[in-house]
């Protein structure tokens, strides 16, 4: 018999899909890094996932690296970015981060994939510069911004979260970001406004995983106005102190670390003001399992995983599992949006 | 090349290919040794052995189960007698999975693992899965063999529910990308289909038979 199994495969397994197709230009980089000698890597010592830089580090690799002079110049496409300003904020004091490895290549973003290995593989040809957001919906004028204007839309802060899976599974994540609250102010909503919609790129070239309508393409995501205007709610650009990674949702992704994770829709373009509740790419795929509010919420069984108790990634094969917490842990930042709300049948 | 497969093996080539099936059932936890020691199990390891477990339990059932069609379809019958090692050998990483399940990922919290079991149709369908392959993986040596007679052949057509059983397992556990579950139904749909086919085929010629004396 000739199953494979994908998820299987650990991904230092397989060659990433864009070195495979551009084998031959791997190779004539190779052949380069030969003459020339590539010291990419040397300029470039962290674990840069570029596209050519892929191509020079093997070339790197070939030649070693430690006599090779520095000709070729990295590629910046992609590359890893640091966010110079920035404020530290006190969300998660105490809390243990997450390594950078096991939060950027442990994804679920089906867009790139359907295994958690895939994301990381399958966005590096994504091109998250330039990037415009268009605004429309219940706002005074429709209008678009670019990504590097809302860089500018307020001062741009850490933000340690956890993140919960509603597969089971937890991470902290120092993410960085501006208040949602900030980017609606700015879209100017008219009275109307009741929700937000977010809605990712649609894009099969970009997005190999798009050829498969495993959901219905683009991913939507909503929030209700108040929750959008939530101070916990952020609009992630980076994380670990640089620009968001492809595989985290470059350039720019909602974090609400009271709502499962699959709430944060990346690669947003479009911020649509609604006066009706917005129906979700998950609701459409689950209506008995992905409400609209996706609320943490250990007191309430999803068919298929354990929510009263999660794992936090990181802790090793005998850590066990920890207690999941109502809202997150964040009660006292969210609970009273929902008093008196029937958190059973709004789930 | 046919004739090599169609080439009844001997005693001494049949012991030969048992043990290299045996090695190559044994791949995959070495595998997984190795991926451990390097610590290369994913940000999550424990699902990651839950799942590679699993799916090797699945994959060699799905394996043992292909015997007989091949028996049916060719007349040949000396694969038959790897059957024994393949069905232990799905038992043995079901016992890896079920491991897993009930010690590094539930840590024995028994009251946890039963709310899991009853809420979660997933679990109690791969419960149900391992419970059965037990009666099996105890009744699979010769003496057992003999005292059970007749009744051991009706007991172990219960694989056919253990497999049916493992795939729904599987289909449950994957949120939207049903593909590769539904591979290894269509896998099981047709290695089941063969031999009720067969069976049919038996039934008519005997029906013949008798009309025609």
């Amino acid at each position: 018999m000739i199953i494979q199994t994908k998820s299987d495969i650990i991904p230092s397994e397989i060659t990433p899909k864009d070195v495979f197709d551009n084998r031959r230009e791997f190779i004539q980089k190779a052949g380069f890094g030969l003459i020339a000698g590539s010291a990419a890597l040397l300029c470039n010592p962290l674990k840069a996932a570029t596209i050519s830089t892929g191509a020079t580090e093997g070339a790197g690799r070939l030649i070693g690296r430690a006599n090779a002079p520095a000709i070729v110049k990295a590629p910046t496409l992609g590359a890893r970015q640091k966010i110079s300003n920035y404020t530290k904020t006190s969300y998660g004091a105490g809390e243990k981060l997450n390594s950078y490895e096991d939060i950027t290549t442990y994804n679920n973003y089906y867009e790139f994939g359907t295994d958690k290995n895939e994301p990381a593989i399958n966005s590096k040809l994504f091109k998250p510069h330039p990037w415009t957001v268009s605004i429309e919906g219940e706002v005074k004028k429709n209008k678009t911004i670019s990504i590097e204007d809302i860089y500018k839309l307020a001062p741009l802060e850490e933000r340690i979260y956890r993140m919960r899976c509603v597969e089971g599974w937890s991470m902290v994540i120092p993410w960085i970001g501006l208040p949602l609250a900030q980017i609606i102010k700015w879209a100017e909503p008219t009275a109307n406004a009741k929700y937000v919609e977010f809605i990712s790129l649609a894009d099969k070239q970009q997005m190999p995983g798009q050829n498969i309508q495993v959901l219905d393409w683009p991913y939507t995501e909503g929030l209700r106005m108040d929750e959008a205007m939530n101070p916990l709610t952020i609009m992630a650009v980076g994380l670990y102190g640089e620009q968001l990674p492809n595989q985290n949702g470059a350039p720019m992704r909602l974090v609400t670390p009271w709502k499962y994770g699959f709430k944060g829709a990346k690669a947003i373009v479009k911020i649509r003001f609604t006066e009706k509740m917005p129906i979700s790419s998950w609701m459409k795929a689950g209506p008995n399992e992905y409400g609209f509010y996706a609320n943490v919420n250990p007191n309430v069984e999803h068919p298929r995983w354990t929510q009263s108790s999660e794992r936090r990634i990181g802790g090793g094969l005998f850590a066990g599992r920890i207690k999941t917490q109502m809202f997150n842990g964040y009660t006292e930042q969210v609970g009273q949006m929902y008093a008196g709300l029937d958190l059973r049948k709004f789930f | 090349m046919f004739n090599i497969f169609n080439k009844v093996p001997n005693k001494a080539q049949i012991s030969n290919i048992k043990i290299g099936v045996f090695l190559l059932c044994l791949v995959p936890l070495t595998r997984l040794i190795i991926l451990g020691y390097q610590e290369n199990l994913s940000a999550n390891p424990i699902e990651f052995i839950e799942r590679s477990t699993g799916f090797w339990a699945l994959f060699i059932l799905l394996a043992t189960l292909t015997l007989t069609p091949i028996r049916l379809i060719t007349g040949r019958a000396w694969q038959i007698q790897l059957r024994r090692m393949l069905g232990l050998f799905m038992f043995f990483y079901a016992c890896l999975h079920i491991t897993t399940y009930l010690w590094l990922d539930f840590a024995f919290d028994w009251l946890d693992i039963t709310k899991d079991i009853a809420k979660h149709p997933r679990i109690l369908v791969g419960f149900a899965a391992f419970l059965l392959a037990i009666p099996l993986a105890i009744t699979s040596n010769n003496a057992m063999m003999k005292r059970l007679g007749s009744r051991w052949k009706q007991l172990h057509q219960l694989v056919y529910v253990i497999a049916i059983l493992a795939v729904v397992h599987f289909w449950l556990l994957v949120k939207k990308d049903i593909r590769e579950p539904l591979l290894y139904a269509a896998i099981l749909v047709v290695l089941l289909g063969i031999r009720i086919h067969y069976k049919q085929v038996a039934k008519a010629n005997k029906a013949t038979r008798v009309t025609s004396t």
